[in-house]
């Protein structure tokens, strides 16, 4: 499938510098809205109001708030290290935008149909590790270290059932490309691969694996994305803000730029993968509803429910102590996704 | 193995009753007071800041006694015979009036609201209202002074009550002195006959020397 960008302006460098634009507008938007989202989601949760004083509605107050924080001055504590500091937030987002460049939008726009999609998101969006081990080693402060040091233990840890419970998928398809997910599912609800995929009956095996694959991904991807119940980075009772603490004005707000971007990206691979991406959840009945246009309603409808889960799940529950995490991802994630991956196998053999 | 399955399974199960639980509270009405725009009813004896209603106040400064941070200050000045204090004179329950309230302050940043001024009130002029918002920039805008007396009145009232004090001492350190002459004649008609009432004859001049600083 070729790109929209390409067809209209061929394939030169301007396409390739147009791709990802629109992209980038969504990612600003989708941010400035979730922390809106977020907000007005947990105030309904407690029974108050939330941000209803810049509007209406308080559909303003991000917007307000990103221009207070650009008008900040940007502080750096006695003693950093000058460079990497600087440079730790830009690294983190740039690691999670990079990781929008395989995001299937629908079948006519994805910025990069890579034939590695799958594996380019997953090591791609690990490099923002890097980002925050380097904002908490360089601030020159011992909570920031500690939330540094904490995010790798978490991310690297839960690097393994993120994969195995995606390699599920990659399993049944045979493929690593998005957009190759996203056009097997199709053909209405019964074929996305949380019902276990197109196929005949024997498919009904698969289903509750199908199912506790997503919900592993789901809480791994959680995890990755330093989410509560898993924000032992920031813990903000104990480490005050993790790797956030020293940074302020606009760089603070990169962090949290990438935190927002982060849960839009996981929750979009969670939709290729399990959801059947940009489908239409009626199929081909109404071919309508399955056109270009209709199929980014799709996709962004999809995504942005995985994302009301996340900030529900924030909103519930309590925030796992450093064992709890670890026995929760070494103890009972990764043999689940073992077991898994084994009886996917076990039915490839019998019955392709 | 069985402990292993029971932990996955309470564990899902324990999150779901705690989702089920946000996600009910999502629809329900917020409890939220908007302070400025929307109030609560203040419950019937509320104690906020007080107020004096000067009409009725007849100056007797048991208020300020019953003060435990000593934040009502009175001063009063007594009143000539034949004048009248304020309006009419008297209370609203017709007590008369003897003093001039010339200045009546209360110092609400001292004030702990206990309300122990109002009950010794035997006129019922001090009370607690129901402002409760009368925070200022300065210390002095807490000061709140209650007379209905300007400084300048205030001063005149003492003047005139200084005259008037003065002129009565006068007139009484003249008849003690006429007394005084009496009773020395009598005395000495007296002290031919017998010895007696000495220290009532040196009494009257004393009295006369302790009072003259005051009129000055």
């Amino acid at each position: 499938m070729e790109n929209i960008f390409t067809q209209w302006f061929g394939d030169n460098i301007l396409a390739y510098i147009l791709i990802p634009i629109p992209v980038l507008i969504w990612v600003s938007l989708f941010a400035l809205y979730a922390v809106l989202a977020e907000r007005k989601i947990s105030a309904w949760m407690q029974n108050r109001i939330g941000p209803n004083r810049t509007d209406k509605y308080g559909l303003l107050q991000t917007i307000l708030d990103a221009v207070k924080l650009l008008q900040k001055e940007i502080v750096s504590p006695y003693r950093t290290d000058t460079i990497w500091y600087n440079m730790a937030p830009f690294i983190v987002f740039t690691a999670v935008f990079l990781g929008y460049a395989i995001l299937p939008f629908s079948s006519v726009f994805i910025s990069a149909d890579l034939n590695i999609g799958l594996f380019y998101f997953f090591s791609i969006t690990s490099i923002s590790v890097v980002g925050v081990l380097m904002a908490g080693w360089s601030s020159n402060n011992k909570y920031s270290l500690f939330g540094g040091m904490r995010t790798v233990a978490q991310i690297v840890s839960y690097e393994i059932p993120t994969a195995l419970s995606a390699l599920v998928v990659v399993m049944l398809t045979g493929t690593l490309s998005m957009q190759k997910y996203a056009l097997i599912q199709e053909g209405g609800i019964f074929n996305w691969y949380i019902f276990g995929g197109p196929g005949d009956i024997t498919k009904i095996i698969l289903i509750p694996i199908m199912f506790v694959s997503m919900a592993i991904l789901f809480i791994s991807t959680l995890a990755e994305s330093n989410r509560t119940p898993f924000d032992l980075t920031e813990a903000d009772s104990e480490l005050v803000a993790g790797v956030h603490i020293e940074y302020s004005g606009m760089r603070f707000a990169m962090f949290f730029f990438a935190e927002y971007a982060e849960m839009f990206a996981v929750s979009g691979v969670i939709t290729t993968l399990f959801l059947g991406g940009w489908q239409s959840p009626f199929g081909d009945l109404i071919p309508f509803l399955n056109g270009p246009v209709m199929q980014v309603f799709w996709f962004l409808a999809k995504s942005l429910s995985l994302v009301f889960v996340q900030i529900w799940v924030r909103w519930t529950l309590p925030r796992v102590r450093i064992d709890q995490l670890m026995t929760m991802c070494w103890k009972y994630l990764i043999p689940i996704t073992l077991v898994n991956v084994f009886l996917v196998g076990i039915y490839m053999l019998i019955f392709n | 193995m069985r402990a292993y399955f029971h932990h996955i399974y309470q564990s899902v199960y324990t999150i779901m009753i705690g989702m089920s639980i946000t996600f009910r509270h999502m629809f329900q009405k917020p409890v939220t007071i908007q302070y400025p725009e929307q109030r609560l009813q203040l419950p019937e004896r509320e104690r906020n800041r007080l107020f004096v209603n000067m009409e009725d106040c007849i100056g007797c400064d048991q208020c300020a006694k019953a003060c435990p941070v000593s934040c009502i200050d009175i001063e009063t000045v007594k009143v000539i015979p034949g004048e009248v204090v304020g309006k009419t004179g008297v209370t609203s329950q017709g007590k008369k009036k003897a003093l001039h309230v010339t200045n009546f302050t209360i110092d609400f940043a001292k004030c702990c609201y206990c309300q122990l001024c109002v009950f010794p009130c035997p006129t019922e002029c001090i009370y607690m209202t129901d402002v409760f918002e009368f925070s200022t920039y300065e210390r002095q805008g807490l000061l709140y002074q209650f007379s209905d007396l300007t400084p300048l009145q205030g001063e005149e009232k003492k003047k005139m009550w200084a005259e008037y004090s003065a002129e009565q001492e006068k007139k009484k350190a003249l008849a003690a002195q006429e007394a005084a002459a009496k009773k020395a004649a009598e005395e000495k008609a007296k002290a031919e006959n017998k010895d007696t009432d000495k220290p009532e004859a040196k009494s009257a001049p004393d009295n006369k020397e302790t009072e003259k600083p005051k009129e000055s």
